[in-house]
């Protein structure tokens, strides 16, 4: 018998399966990844900055979409999956006159974001202020941190 | 010489001692009957952050995020949280004087007349 007290591995770092799933994950991270260029370029079209931040019962989603209408904007959210997408559109259309710098990109954009956490689908609001997008996603009650009280008995 | 309207320069801090990092806003430039039309993406920006100056034939444009609290733990970010920072060489024939300023959905939109002497005038023949 020895002395010293068996101790159970910690899983955290004892689970080879995980592991390999982890760096699975960043594999296909690797290739899913695509440039989040902010430029009009050519190839890029036009990918709105998004941020994403976690309160304790909300997730607001934030995204940059300067020189918009309202109406312009669309936002679903299907299966856990929040898409924001719209279209820019040109206000003059006079094609007198030579355009100098042309960096603003004009058409369609789309964003989804796979959510973290469940959220409560009908209670989600949505502001357009100053040329950015703020979506506020209350969490879902099964989501939301709970509190659980040790009773001593 | 209307092309000097788009030259940029590069970022560089407003004051030389300071290391202060700026964001360039995208720009459209086009020229209309009567001037110029600058529009710089800002968003963010509120007409209180917002400072045009014209000086020494340059127009520098800075506009300043209104203070925001985040609303939680940043989780995700993709913006850059900076400030907007851009400078054009103004082209003489602009009337400096006369430039007007708007700010709307996070787009600026400058209009720059040409000073009248410039313009093109129809002289009738008689």
């Amino acid at each position: 018998m020895s002395l010293i007290r068996y101790q159970v591995p910690e899983l955290s770092n004892y689970s080879p399966t995980d592991r390999l799933a982890t760096l699975r994950d960043e594999f296909n991270r690797l290739f899913d990844w695509t440039a989040p260029s902010r430029d009009s370029g050519f190839f890029s079209g036009w990918t709105p900055a998004l941020d994403v931040y976690d309160d304790k019962d909300h997730l607001v989603v934030k995204v940059e979409l300067p020189g918009m209408k309202k109406d312009d904007i669309e936002i679903s959210m299907h299966d856990g999956t929040l898409t924001v997408s719209g279209e820019r559109k040109t206000e003059h259309e006079e094609k007198e006159g030579q355009s100098f710098r042309s960096e603003r990109y004009f058409g369609k954009f789309q964003r989804s974001l796979t959510l973290p956490t469940a959220v409560d689908a009908g209670k989600i609001k949505a502001s357009y202020k100053d040329g950015v997008l703020t979506v506020d996603l209350p969490k879902a009650e099964e989501a939301k941190p709970k509190h659980i009280e040790v009773s001593v008995s | 010489m209307t092309a000097n309207l788009t030259k940029t320069e590069p970022q560089k801090p407003a004051n030389g001692s300071q290391n202060v990092t700026f964001t360039t806003p995208l720009a459209n430039i086009r020229e209309t009957k009567d001037g110029y039309v600058l529009e710089a993406e800002m968003p963010g920006v509120t007409k209180d952050g917002l400072e045009v100056t014209v000086e020494n034939g340059e127009l520098a444009i800075v506009g300043r995020r209104a203070a925001v609290t985040e609303p939680g733990r940043s989780i995700y970010r993709e913006s850059r949280g900076f400030d907007y920072r851009r400078v054009f060489e103004l082209d003489p024939s602009i009337n400096s004087g006369k430039i007007t300023a708007k700010i709307e959905q996070g787009v600026l939109t400058l209009n720059l007349p040409k000073a009248e002497s410039v313009k093109p005038r129809k002289i009738a023949v008689s």
